[in-house]
């Protein structure tokens, strides 16, 4: 029974305008909108008429049948990250449902009613929290205020349970969807109040993935999966090395006439002078299309293709980076990466771009009694997401249908906007799920040729990357470098720190994440290399190779103190904790060492350390805290991962299975990376196209046991698709330390264990 | 072209079709059964994997004209309601993140469990290790495995 004396009220804000407003200004100002007024509307709207007849719809989030049915939209993407599942929870737990009887539906893209659907950041449950919890809560008080006006008693009176609404003093009680159409008329209330925490039953609870039945019996989810009547399949084929472009089709008549081939033609993504946003990257803007009845024929036909390609000229590219305008040089040329080696290590004997200093860096350094300095590289590396790039499109002079996996529907949506010359309101995306996304399902330049190929051929078309067109295509995480140096004093205390980071193109450097803050004396530089390589947002982007760096650099510098490497870390977090250096540190110390002191508890750490190979890593990044223990050993020169011990800290818990699951994904995909994870080019060409090529971890490579344990508190919760990731690297270079009894600076690890 | 009539999920299915074309396509494509997904198109992902005569394999360098009179199962026709075993135990074990990966998965266990009921760690490592995973899932796959090896 869900008491009201244990609940928080909290103001519903509910007024569409500033929503918007303040949305599309900072994307802070949302936490109290859901669209509420605007689908409040829509009960006496046309719009609902495409609904079943005992649908009344409560708002943006939920749906209520007369027989007790709850429904609840899911708004954001799903990718295997899990907030299909435990989005709806949040609303459930606060609308004081049953869980059982909750179906949960994928949102198509849909401004008006959602705010933030797309996935980036881990930031889907932090920044939904209050907005879901505020859904739930307010559609439950409009149906106590609709069973207080029917049964004429004081809305006090009336308490929810799984579903159920009483007024005990009578013994009245009726189910919600008895009230749903009732509710539906209530004003929105000015105010409502949530569950206290301890009062959550949902919430804190395991629940399985809403869609688990169907993903073992095959049904279709993907994107791929898409079926439409007449539809044609597309391939795309773009030039074979970054640094060329498109010239002429040589064998177009050849190639027309193959079995079930329709037609094939150049495309242009982009209309030249349009200003790309953060997600507008692409490699090749003009590629051939081809395009046919079936997949296998459009393969045969794609290989058949005989293309001439020419050189690029260097130019330059006008970005809107999300409100920041950045002009991006684009070099010509065919790049390979013995030349990006070079640049990485040349850059770095220069001085770059300060971005953060604290006291005199330069006197702590001169005056040291130790300086220890350490190089770290990163190479480009291909997202491999296992369901191939691709998109269903059917564009007609009127509309735009549009079906697949995308992570940022909104802004792909506003790109296929301005290139079809074709209003928001006439462009319909439907979400799939993601058969995976990493970041690479953020830019979507295959949704925009998908699009154009089916304007072209004035019929429904599913256009599919090969695996190697996926993997050759562009949009890698970036190649990094960084330098770290630590001055120590006759105490072995560390009194100076440097990092230096390069990257091309693009800068890994976090310039106020510890250890800034706990030394008195700090540096950071950084500097980008252009090329015209081009990346995007890896999973964790730069994290993902900043923590690997410095975590393996703070190890050696421990090492080098003398003291424990989770006992060097603690004692500078208490340093930041209570004489923080500087204003601008963007961690909590607190909850950095929180998990730091889990970790080594769980694992073991004091009793195990001078016994078996353990490397400890611990990171902050995306609102959540993360640290690893793990246990390796070495035969035949392959590492084996005999233990992992991990310790989180996201908040609150929302979904715990799914949470360890993120975790348990997390460490064998950045071991997986960390060992062998490398994509490099040749005069342009990527060497890997595909899995024979590029390796990948196995189940026979993964470790044999991870343990995952969360810090129990009352924080608003964070995310999870990311932060775990991080720190797996370093914590696997100080345990192959150990093992092996060298350190690890470059990766992929697997190069060097020779 | 060629006629062939296939034997797959224990009915006989018409197609009219390129000898070359690989089972994967002619199951997605022209059987509209989308549940065998397609990874790499080299047998290096597993992501495709269906039985043919109970043995995996991996349909996307399986042309049509190769199967003769082979019995195909793939993960439509596993079982009736996902009730086989090993669907029973991912559910159990919760074990999918995206997901697209889990159906070439579940056809490699189902399988290994066939021939080898009570495989051990090592079995099941060799048996599953042609199936990436970027997720990573592969520990609750395997404890997946064990638990359906108990029924």
């Amino acid at each position: 029974m869900t008491n009201i004396q244990n609940m928080k009220p909290v103001k519903t804000t509910y007024n569409r305008r500033s929503f918007l407003k303040s949305s599309a200004l900072s994307g802070g100002g949302f936490l109290l909108s859901i669209g509420w007024l605007s689908s409040f509307k829509s009960i006496d709207n046309q719009s609902v008429t495409n609904l079943p007849p005992n649908w009344n719809e409560l708002n943006g989030f939920i749906k209520i049948t007369a027989d007790n049915v709850i429904k609840i939209m899911s708004p954001n993407p799903e990718g295997g990250q899990g907030v299909k599942t435990s989005m709806p929870m949040i609303v459930a737990e606060e609308l004081d449902v049953d869980w059982k009887n909750v179906i949960v539906e994928q949102a198509d893209l849909d401004t008006k009613h959602f705010t933030r659907q797309f996935i980036g950041g881990s930031q889907a449950i932090h920044q939904g929290w209050k907005p879901l919890r505020n859904a739930g809560a307010t559609a439950r008080q409009m149906l106590r205020e609709a069973a207080a006006t029917q049964w004429q008693v004081p809305v006090d009176e009336v308490s929810t349970e799984l579903g159920i609404l009483y007024h005990k003093k009578s013994g009245k009680s009726a189910k919600y969807g008895e009230m749903a159409s009732a509710a539906a008329q209530i004003p929105i209330p000015k105010e409502v109040k949530l569950k206290d925490v301890k009062d959550f039953k949902i919430i804190g609870k395991s629940k399985s993935n809403v869609d688990i039945e169907k993903i073992v019996t095959g049904k279709p989810l993907f994107g791929i999966d898409t079926q439409r009547d007449g539809m044609l399949i597309a391939m795309i084929v773009h030039p074979p090395a970054m640094g060329l472009k498109f010239k002429a089709i040589q064998n177009e008549d050849v190639i027309k006439k193959m079995k079930g081939i329709k037609d094939v033609f150049p495309i242009k993504i982009f209309n030249e002078g349009y200003e790309k946003t953060f997600f507008d990257t692409l490699n090749f803007n003009e590629v051939v299309a081809v395009v046919g009845n079936s997949t296998w024929e459009v393969m045969k036909a794609q290989k058949a293709l005989k293309i001439d390609w020419e050189p690029i000229q260097s130019s330059t590219e006008n970005r809107n980076m999300l409100g920041r305008k950045l002009t991006v040089k684009i070099p010509a040329g065919l790049e390979s990466s013995t030349e990006h080696t070079e640049k990485l290590a040349e850059m770095l004997k220069k001085p770059l771009n300060v971005l953060r200093k604290d006291g005199d860096p330069e006197i702590a350094f001169k005056n040291a009694s130790k300086v220890i300095e350490r190089t770290y590289t990163g190479p480009f590396l291909a997202h491999n997401c296992m369901e191939p790039m691709n998109f269903f499109a059917h564009v007609t002079d009127e509309k735009a249908e549009l079906a697949g996996p995308l992570q940022k529907p909104e802004f792909t949506e506003q790109a296929l906007s301005a290139r079809l010359e074709m209003p928001l309101d006439k462009i319909d995306i439907q979400i799939t799920r993601l058969g995976g996304g990493f970041g690479k399902r953020s830019y979507a330049h295959w949704l925009l040729e998908a699009a154009l190929i089916s304007q072209k051929v004035k019929a429904p078309v599913k256009l599919i990357y090969s695996r190697e067109d996926d993997m050759t295509s562009g949009i890698y995480r970036p190649a990094y470098s960084a330098t770290y140096r630590a001055a120590l004093d006759a105490n072995n205390d560390l009194v100076g720190f440097h990092v230096k980071a390069v990257g091309i193109p693009e800068s890994p450097l976090f310039p106020n994440r510890f250890p800034a803050g706990a030394v008195d004396n700090y540096l950071a530089e950084d500097f980008t290399i252009d090329s015209n390589i081009t990346v995007g947002s890896y999973r964790a982007p730069r994290s993902n190779f900043i923590a690997a760096a410095e975590q393996s650099f703070l190890d050696e510098v421990a090492e080098a103190t003398g003291k424990d490497p989770i006992e060097f870390r603690l004692d500078l977090l208490k340093k930041a904790q209570e004489k923080p250096v500087g204003k601008t540190n963007d961690y909590d110390p607190a909850r950095y060492a929180g998990v730091l002191e889990l970790v080594r508890e769980k694992s073991g750490w004091e009793q195990a350390k001078s016994t078996k190979k353990l490397g400890v890593s611990a990171y902050y990044c995306h609102d959540s805290y993360a640290a690893h223990v793990l246990d390796i050993e070495v035969k035949n020169g392959e590492p084996i991962v005999k233990n992992v011990c991990c310790a989180i800290d996201c908040g609150i818990v929302v979904n715990p299975d799914t949470a360890k699951n993120m975790a348990e994904g997390a460490v064998i995909d950045g071991i997986g990376v960390a060992l062998f994870g490398k994509m490099t080019f040749t005069k342009g060409v990527p060497d890997k196209n595909n899995f024979h090529t590029y390796r990948m971890i196995r189940m026979n490579e993964a470790p044999k046991k991870i343990d995952v344990h969360f810090v129990q508190n009352n924080i608003e919760p964070s995310g999870m698709g990311e932060p775990a990731y991080p720190p797996v690297f370093g914590a696997l270079a100080n345990a192959l330390y150990k093992a092996t009894g060298k350190r690890f600076y470059q990766q992929p690890f697997m190069d060097f264990m020779g | 072209m060629a006629k062939y009539n296939l034997k797959i999920n224990g009915k006989i299915r018409k197609v009219d079709i390129d000898p070359s074309t690989p089972m994967l396509w002619v199951l997605r494509d022209h059987l509209d059964m989308p549940g065998t997904k397609y990874g790499c198109g080299m047998a290096q992902c597993g992501a495709c994997t269906v039985h043919l005569d109970g043995t995996a394999v991996r349909s996307c360098s399986l042309p049509v004209s190769a199967i003769g009179k082979g019995a195909i199962t793939t993960i439509e026709g596993l079982s009736e309601n996902g009730t086989h075993p090993v669907q029973k135990a991912w559910i159990e074990h919760d074990v999918a993140q995206c997901g697209y990966c889990q159906s070439g998965q579940i056809m490699s266990a189902a399988a290994l469990l066939k021939d080898n009921p009570k495989p051990t760690d090592a079995d099941i490592d060799n048996a599953m290790s042609g199936n990436i995973c970027r997720c990573g899932t592969y520990l609750r796959i395997k404890e997946a495995i064990k638990t359906a090896s108990k029924n």
